[in-house]
């Protein structure tokens, strides 16, 4: 099983402000969705996981082995990073080198590196795209090709940097489901999100950045309860949830699903 | 004030053959708040665009129909002699900052020089409009130090301070968390209670039926409907084009429950309490 461990990490970008101010939590294989107002510091705690940023003080153990130790690149191999925006990330000109090049990068043959960028792209369902230059296809179609390219890479840990933004009804479901079949391949999924509904009907775990601090983390049912403690982080409950709470009922659902079946089971 | 009239648009992009917008007819009275919804590709940047101008003179391609804001059809005028009339926010705050402002003040202010504004004047609205959107801390950072949700909110104050009669805003919270995001939405309602005309993309579904008046669907550069949210959210075949009604919708067509005014289902969290704790009486 993986685990993630962070051990009192404490960080500051400049002398004034400290960003995070102590963080201890064990990552473990259930999805877990990192939520939190603009400036909580979840991207910075996201770039201390990759490496890209060091902790002042405290340790991030990566399945016992403490990173500190590890160069960005060795890390590349163990965690992987989808960004926000696929602009930011996508510089090929075909779907399959753009896809292939993060597999070539860890030292797969050619021939590897093409069977893994293949499987990959197949498994967010875009075969028979290789060819197209990615800049060519719509956005959430960009999306699953910088998704594609980190999955191709088979880290150990797959982490999503507010993934569902911009995408419609349709783009979302494929990102849930993508997601989920990842997490049954037994891999840690992590994700950055600020949509509510979305973090109710996919993740198992939320966590929930304040100030730099963790504030809750539990099962996302718990954390859901939690109306006023969510208002502290200037979040709010998925919409079920918020109708349940109207209602007054001692119990959350946490998708309309959920609550029209308890609904017709009353009836 | 201003209001809109859309005459049977059709616009297809350069070298490209499908029309991205067909037959489009519609109009918007002054003040209205309109959530535009539809899949991606389904037109709706298109159709933003064509409001502010920038489709066709910027962007070219074919085009007929006609656009009016007010009395001024939109093809046969300048953009710049639009936009202070017509104001947009992008998508993606990235493609709006000017790149060659040093602090968020400066930025907001660039709209303001560019247009003549007196001192004192341009003080007074970039002062106001950083206050509406609560960043008014962080108005001597350099743009591109801000997050995207803070970057976000400053490219919507840099438009709000041209004070435009009509704000168009293309997935403005896109990257704000839910406090954010819902302080968007009331700033932009009290822009539009002002007498100001919004039209906001969005796919938050649950805050467009909440806020908009009314709700423009869009699947194919086809207008589907038009009309109050409840009548548009109630529509069988939404899914179809691409959209996904809000929760309390699909929990009130589950359970049946109508709102017996619009005889519809319901669409806010409001109408859905009601109805669910009347019926538990």
């Amino acid at each position: 099983m993986n685990t993630i461990e962070m051990k009192d990490i404490h960080f500051s970008y400049t002398e004034k402000e400290e960003i995070l101010k102590g963080i201890n939590i064990t990552i473990d294989e259930r999805s877990t969705a990192i939520i939190g107002q603009n400036g909580a510091g979840k991207t910075t705690f996201v770039k201390l996981l990759k490496g890209l940023l060091r902790p002042n003080s405290g340790k991030i153990l990566l399945n016992g082995t403490d990173i500190a130790d590890m160069t960005v690149a060795a890390l590349a191999k163990d965690i992987g990073l989808i960004f926000q925006n696929p602009n930011d990330q996508i510089f090929k000109n075909t779907v399959l080198s753009e896809v292939m090049f993060g597999p070539l990068q860890m030292g797969m043959s050619k021939a590897q590196a093409e069977e893994s960028a293949r499987k990959a792209l197949e498994m967010v369902g875009l075969m028979n795209m290789e060819k197209i230059n990615p800049y060519d296809l719509g956005l959430s179609d960009r999306k699953l090709v910088s998704i594609a390219a980190i999955v191709a890479m088979d880290t150990k840990v797959i982490i999503f940097d507010e993934p569902t933004i911009a995408q419609d009804y349709m783009g979302k479901e494929r990102i849930k489901k993508i997601m989920k079949d990842l997490r049954a391949q037994g891999k840690i999924v992590i994700s950055i999100l600020h949509d509510m509904d979305f973090v109710a009907e996919t993740f198992e775990r939320a966590i929930v950045f304040a100030k730099g601090n963790v504030l809750l983390d539990g099962d996302v049912k718990t954390v859901f309860s939690q109306k006023d403690v969510l208002e502290e982080a200037y979040l709010e409950q998925p919409s079920t949830a918020k109708l349940c709470h109207e209602l007054g009922y001692g119990e959350i659902f946490l998708t309309p699903e959920e609550f029209i079946a308890m609904k017709q089971k009353e009836a | 004030m201003a209001e809109i009239k859309v005459e049977n648009l059709k616009y297809r992009y350069p070298y490209t053959e499908k029309l991205a917008l067909d037959g489009i007819t519609c109009e918007i009275k002054q003040g209205e708040f309109i959530g535009v919804i539809g899949k991606n590709g389904s037109g709706k940047s298109t159709f933003c665009q064509a409001l502010t101008g920038l489709v066709p003179t910027f962007y070219r391609g074919a085009y007929g129909g006609k656009v009016f804001i007010d009395e001024i059809e939109v093809k046969n005028v300048e953009v710049d002699d639009l936009c202070q009339k017509v104001g947009i926010v992008f998508q993606n705050p990235f493609n709006q900052v000017t790149g060659s402002k040093l602090t968020v003040y400066e930025e907001i202010a660039f709209g303001l020089e560019n247009f003549g504004i007196e001192r004192s004047q341009m003080r007074k609205r970039i002062d106001e409009s950083l206050a509406l959107l609560d960043i008014a801390k962080y108005k001597d950072r350099a743009p591109f130090d801000l997050s995207g949700g803070q970057m976000q909110r400053m490219a919507i104050a840099s438009i709000i301070a041209m004070e435009p009669e009509i704000i168009i805003l293309d997935e403005p919270t896109s990257q704000l968390d839910p406090q954010g995001s819902e302080e968007v939405f009331q700033a932009v309602q009290k822009l539009s209670q002002k007498g100001i005309t919004v039209i906001m993309v969005e796919h938050k579904i649950e805050k467009i039926a909440a806020y908009s008046d009314r709700v423009m669907l869009l699947d194919d550069g086809k207008l589907v409907d038009f009309d109050i949210p409840q009548k548009v959210f109630s529509r069988t075949d939404l899914e179809e084009h691409g959209v996904v009604p809000p929760t309390y919708t699909r929990i009130g067509k589950a359970l049946n429950l109508r709102v017996s005014e619009t005889d519809t289902y319901p669409v806010t969290l409001q109408e859905a309490e009601q109805l669910l704790a009347h019926r538990q009486e």
